[in-house]
């Protein structure tokens, strides 16, 4: 598989070296890993913390800035950060208001930012945790990690970002945060496996004339294999495994993500698909995201995320936001 | 008796041995897993090749905690605090003593499993780490060699079952019919810890 990059040591180096350049409100700590906005700590407020494997981008350092994270930790690809970067981290961006860790539901991030969070205690600073576990074509039981974290990552890290901004202590954040992720499904489906830099070939053998439903972010295989379908016939399945799991009595945040190969010239009319099915079971979309948000390398594919709202989440999700990758309202 | 450079010994050759099957245990990650097991136990075990060059380890339990807080801090996913845990709950049961005997290294051993178990909630049979180390921790008290043996052999045993922690978990019953990559590390640092015993220089346990 051909990339653009020099050598598979050092592409998450490189790319916050870029970063850094890309972004000087931003400051970016390429040798220890951590992006932090460069206005950190911001008197009074809360700040939020994620981080995550690398391959995932804009995830998690895309969004970094006002209204969103105060500061994200790149692991390798793939790989969890160290708790030796959350604790700089959150070293960085505490103003005494607390921090809270947005943790995606993966065996390793968890152990890691729960290493992280008892060694910040130590030193004084308030954490809390608010765990993503929005996948529902995981199922949540004893023979199982529990469910991934996906989609409805960034609809936690914007909305909790925005309550943070508002100025609302650590344990308030924390639950808003935590009534997004209990509101919240995503399903996602694979057209082609994706390629780590260090294995340099795909991670899963995915015959040309298949797809993968039930896909992870981590170039993890899914659970269901099919002979390839339509975007419409796709929508149908992925909407209705996540209203399977989630049943919205009102209006919903909808997330269609690119997995990082699909053009958005397809994920647009995978989109008007998602709608399709989505009025034909009576759902309304309150506010719509189209794009590559919480990718999976070169993968080709996509996932739905939907989110329940209420009203406080529509306001929060309208609040100004100023990041690399999601900005309005500034 | 073993001293701290037996364990010294120990360390650098599991880091030599990692680096060596890196890619095997790459291969054994990326069907059930995502692919990168092997890159990074290798980056975490040079870097604990490197801080046993730079560092003074007077004891057996400095060794291993030393190595355990260099997983830790180098390798991420779910390996590093696990295999961190394991070295430093191991080191922490050998308290200040110079020197070890083959059983007490047993019995510590065993107290890292079971911390391990504990931080990842895995049983024997959830096709994980634990699968290896469990029989050989036991089996130290025999012998290095039975100790070795019994890794291997549990390494082998994950391969009809269904994985149920970690990303593995994931795949569900596709996970049936591979080798556990985790499995397979540990096996890995019994070997090396086999080797070393055999390899003299007060590495012997007789």
């Amino acid at each position: 598989m051909k990339m653009l990059i020099n050598v598979a040591e050092t592409v998450v180096a490189d790319a916050l070296r870029g970063m850094a350049a890309a972004h000087p409100e931003l400051t970016v700590d390429v040798e220890n890993r951590v992006i932090v906005r460069r206005d950190a700590p911001v008197a009074g407020k809360v700040a939020l913390v994620s981080g995550g494997g690398s391959g995932h981008e804009p995830l998690h350092g895309g969004f970094v800035g006002p209204g969103m994270l105060a500061a994200a930790c790149p692991g390798e690809v793939f790989t969890s950060p160290v708790p030796d970067q959350m604790l700089r981290a959150a070293a960085a961006v505490d103003s005494g208001a607390g921090v809270l860790f947005v943790v995606k539901n993966y065996t390793g991030d968890v152990l890691n930012f729960d290493m992280a969070a008892e060694l910040a205690e130590e030193e004084g600073i308030q954490v809390a945790k608010v765990l993503v576990d929005d996948d529902v074509a995981v199922r949540d039981s004893t023979f199982t990690a529990g469910r991934r974290g996906t989609g409805a990552t960034l609809f936690v890290h914007k909305i909790a970002g925005a309550a943070a901004d508002e100025g609302r202590p650590l344990e308030q954040v924390r639950e808003i945060g935590h009534r997004v992720v209990e509101r919240s499904g995503s399903f996602g489906v694979a057209l082609s496996a994706c390629s780590t830099p260090a294995k340099g070939s795909p991670t899963f053998d995915l015959p040309p004339g298949e797809l993968e439903l039930g896909v992870g972010i981590h170039g993890e295989p899914g659970r269901e294999r099919r002979p390839m379908m339509t975007s419409r016939e796709i929508a149908d399945y992925a909407v209705d495994s996540v209203l399977g799991d989630l049943r919205p009595r009102g209006p919903v945040l909808l997330l269609v993500n690119g997995m990082g190969a699909t053009p958005l010239l397809e994920l647009y009319g995978f989109h008007a698909e998602v709608q399709r099915v989505l009025a034909e079971r009576g759902v309304v979309t309150a506010r719509v995201l189209v794009g590559n948000y919480v990718t999976s390398l070169d993968m080709a594919g996509a996932s739905v995320t939907l989110c329940e709202a209420d009203e406080e989440m529509l306001r929060l999700w309208d609040a100004p936001v100023r990041t690399p990758a999601l900005r309005w309202g500034v | 008796m073993l001293d701290a450079a037996f364990f010294r010994r120990w360390m650098t050759g599991a880091a030599a041995l990692i680096s060596r099957e890196a890619d095997r245990l790459t291969s054994l990650d990326s069907p059930i897993g995502d692919a990168d097991h092997g890159t990074n136990l290798h980056r975490g075990f040079s870097a604990v090749a490197t801080a046993l060059e730079q560092e003074e380890t007077p004891t057996p339990s400095a060794v291993l905690t030393l190595c355990g807080r260099q997983l830790i801090s180098t390798v991420g996913g779910a390996s590093g605090p696990l295999y961190g845990t394991l070295l430093r709950r191991a080191g922490k049961a050998l308290g200040e003593a110079p020197e070890v005997s083959r059983e007490e290294l047993a019995a510590a051993l065993g107290a890292g499993v079971q911390a391990v178990a504990a931080l990842g909630g895995a049983a024997p049979g959830d096709k994980t780490m634990i699968d290896a180390l469990a029989p050989a921790a036991e089996a130290l008290a025999t012998s290095f060699e039975a100790a070795r043996e019994a890794a291997e052999q549990g390494a082998v045993d994950t391969t009809p079952l269904q994985a149920r922690k970690g990303r593995a978990s994931y795949v569900g019953e596709r996970s049936i019919g591979h080798q556990d990559p985790g499995a397979t590390s540990s096996a890995l640092l019994f070997a090396a810890l086999a080797e070393t015993a055999a390899g003299g220089e007060g590495g012997s346990d007789e």
